[in-house]
């Protein structure tokens, strides 16, 4: 009997087709590369049981296991469903599998869980956008990072999520040590400077990176209660026009990132190519298509910017890597 | 004489107190740690005895309340200067045995090493202090090890128990408003200390000026990053810089005042013409631990360091002040 299977069904589905003939990968997604040990253990049991003993760890954050024989999908899937309620992912229908392949799995770096220079949560706020947007076919990436470091690269995504905070100055605690200062200038953009023996911040220039902070040998600086963050938009990479993502927001909040977020797929919804090849279309392309002012409108319908939030009003994106098409 | 109240007489109390009384005590400032979600436990003022962080050790000491981080000596114009007038309320400062002998050390640097300073002064004869008993030991601390895990010379001695207040009061003035409350019965309350710390240090009994040749500088100094936090959070360390200050508007008014300063810092040393003493972080570090645990101890007879164990508990580097005397003690042998 001929192996019969839909190959459109299983990609979504969250299943490879591999190179040799009846032979797949079942990919795992772990939101926010954020997981309880004991899911590496329900790994290794399908790798053993149905694959080849091979798990290769992916570029964003998941595990593919390889080897597996396509009729076996069902029973796969079936394994699945522990890891996929301990990871909490949206579901239509329990013992299925993932629903969706779409939108890839949001990253995150390590963020404040371990970090010392991360300002946030990164797994719980890639979670809570996990939670928004799956199932979902669209191709969005998405990534979270705690710092300016970037260690994340969610430059080279359609939403870069880069964690902020607003450095507040006790004088009175101050010493003149000048330790934010050489922080400053020797890690980051050079943006404080010595008046009279205290401390004077240059709003225009600090990237809000916390350097200063955990600088200060005396609690002058600490962090703002309110965490703020930078968001990137479509960066990119792929084989037409590879490109950095642009700050589009700089000291903005969770909720406006979660509406724009929301608010781009009925954008993308509206104007994705009808012919677009797998019904996948970065993006960005769809903006150069139709304008950047077209897509603010959209992004940034139903959104109350806080009064601190910097807003891009028109965004270049540098021309990256082009490779020009007869 | 002791006492056990109520908790509703012991908040009464607080309450008379905080009408005599700025009460200063280690608090938790949330989130405002080094690292972001982290929180700080240093002191403040506090407004109810449940605001006091009763458990843990303060990552910054009391002396900030005595001696603050920065304070205006006077105001200047052209033609006279002004001393800002004192505090006019008394103040009342919570802390552990450890720094009550650490105020012992600060007295003696202020008050009984040459002219006593004003401005510690008038703090100083205004002041009383509440000790906060210690259970249990903290993590870095070797109070034990440094005779300083029972202090005894306390105003009031204050712990808070499941369903009643612990109180020792010597000081006649705080008693009377203590029995002022009612319902107080009378009880021998012996304040808690640690039999034991994890952390035991044998200071070298042999120091001198040729230990300064020992290695051990070098090897720490090479590690340390001259932060100065071992400095700022000790509750003995007194240096401070002065700093004057022009009014951007007026240039020919304005203000002295002093700050603290940290031996690890660049420009503790710095003189005129540019030069400066102690340019390597070996030097510093030397100088640092020969003060906390030689030259102090040979002017006035017993330690400086009383083994809170801020500066192991603080240090991004991971050097332990603790291991570093404990290896120099074995050297000598």
């Amino acid at each position: 009997m001929g192996l019969d299977i839909n190959i459109k069904k299983a990609k979504k589905n969250a299943f490879r087709i591999s190179k040799e003939r009846g032979i797949g990968a079942s990919r795992i997604r772990v939101p926010g590369g954020y997981l309880k040990a004991e899911i590496l253990g329900m790994v290794q049991e399908i790798a053993e049981k149905y694959g080849n003993g091979i798990v290769h760890l992916t570029t964003r954050q998941g595990f593919e296991i390889e080897g597996i024989r396509l009729e076996d999908m069902d029973k796969i899937n079936e394994m699945l469903q522990p890891i996929i309620e301990l990871l909490d992912i949206n579901q239509t229908e329990k013992g299925t599998g993932y629903p969706a392949s779409g939108t890839r799995n949001i990253t995150a770096c390590i963020g404040n869980n371990v970090c010392p220079f991360a300002n946030y949560n990164t797994a719980e706020f890639a979670k809570r956008v996990e939670k928004e947007v799956f199932p979902n076919d669209l191709h969005f990436k998405i990534a979270f990072t705690g710092c300016s470091n970037d260690c994340a690269k969610v430059r080279m995504h359609d939403f870069g999520i880069i964690g902020m905070t607003m450095p507040q100055y006790d004088p009175s605690r101050c010493v003149s040590c000048q330790a934010c200062i050489k922080g400053c200038r020797s890690l980051s953009v050079d943006a404080l400077r010595m008046e009279n023996y205290s401390i004077v911040r240059d709003e225009e220039k600090c990237i809000g990176c916390g350097v200063c902070i955990t600088k200060c040998p005396n609690r002058a600086l600490t962090r703002s209660k309110k965490k703020y963050y930078k968001l990137t938009i479509m960066g990119r990479t792929g084989k037409k026009n590879p490109r950095l993502g642009e700050d589009f927001l700089i000291w903005t909040d969770e909720d406006t990132i979660v509406k724009i977020i929301l608010n781009t797929y009925r954008f993308v919804k509206q104007y994705i190519d009808p012919n677009a090849p797998g019904g996948k279309e970065h993006i960005g392309y769809i903006i150069d298509r139709v304008g950047f002012e077209e897509y603010k409108k959209w992004a940034l319908e139903g959104v109350e910017l806080l009064p601190e939030t910097k807003i891009r009003d028109c965004i270049y994106w540098s021309n990256g890597i082009r490779f020009d098409r007869p | 004489m002791g006492y056990q109240i109520s908790r509703a007489a012991a908040d009464a109390f607080f309450g008379r107190l905080q009408s005599q009384f700025c009460i200063y005590a280690p608090r938790v400032y949330e989130r405002d740690g080094c690292f972001s979600d982290t929180d700080v436990i240093r002191y403040g003022e506090v407004h109810s005895l449940d605001e006091i962080e009763w458990n843990r050790r303060s990552d910054y000491s009391f002396k900030e309340i005595l001696f603050p981080v920065r304070e205006t000596l006077f105001y200047f114009t052209e033609e006279e200067t002004s001393v800002p007038s004192g505090n006019e309320k008394k103040l009342l400062i919570f802390l552990r045995s450890c720094d009550l002998y650490a105020l012992k050390r600060l007295d003696a640097i202020y008050l009984q090493n040459g002219p006593e300073d004003f401005y510690y002064r008038r703090r100083r004869d205004n002041a009383r202090f509440v000790l906060m008993g210690c259970p249990e030991s903290c993590g870095t601390g070797f109070c034990v090890s440094m005779g300083t895990s029972r202090a005894e010379d306390y105003d009031l001695y204050l712990k808070i128990t499941q369903d009643s207040v612990l109180a020792d009061c010597p000081n006649g003035e705080l008693e009377a408003i203590l029995l002022a409350q009612g319902n107080a019965e009378q009880l021998h309350v012996v304040p808690d200390s640690p039999a034991s710390n994890p952390e035991k240090v044998t200071l070298p009994a042999n120091l001198s000026v040729s230990s300064f040749s020992s290695p051990l500088w070098e090897e720490y100094g090479n590690r340390c990053i001259g932060c100065g936090r071992c400095n700022f959070v000790c509750p003995t360390c007194t240096c401070f810089t002065m700093q004057d200050i022009h009014y951007q508007d007026n240039g020919k008014v304005g203000e002295r005042r002093r700050v603290w300063a940290s031996c690890q810092v660049d420009g503790f040393t710095d003189i005129a013409g540019g030069g400066s003493f102690r340019k390597k972080q070996s030097e510093r570090m030397r100088f640092k631990v020969m003060h906390k645990i030689y030259d102090f101890q040979k002017r006035f007879g017993y330690p400086m360091c009383v083994g809170c164990g801020r500066c192991d508990s603080v240090c991004p580097e991971y050097i332990s002040y603790v291991n570093l005397i404990n290896r120099l003690e074995k050297e000598e042998a």
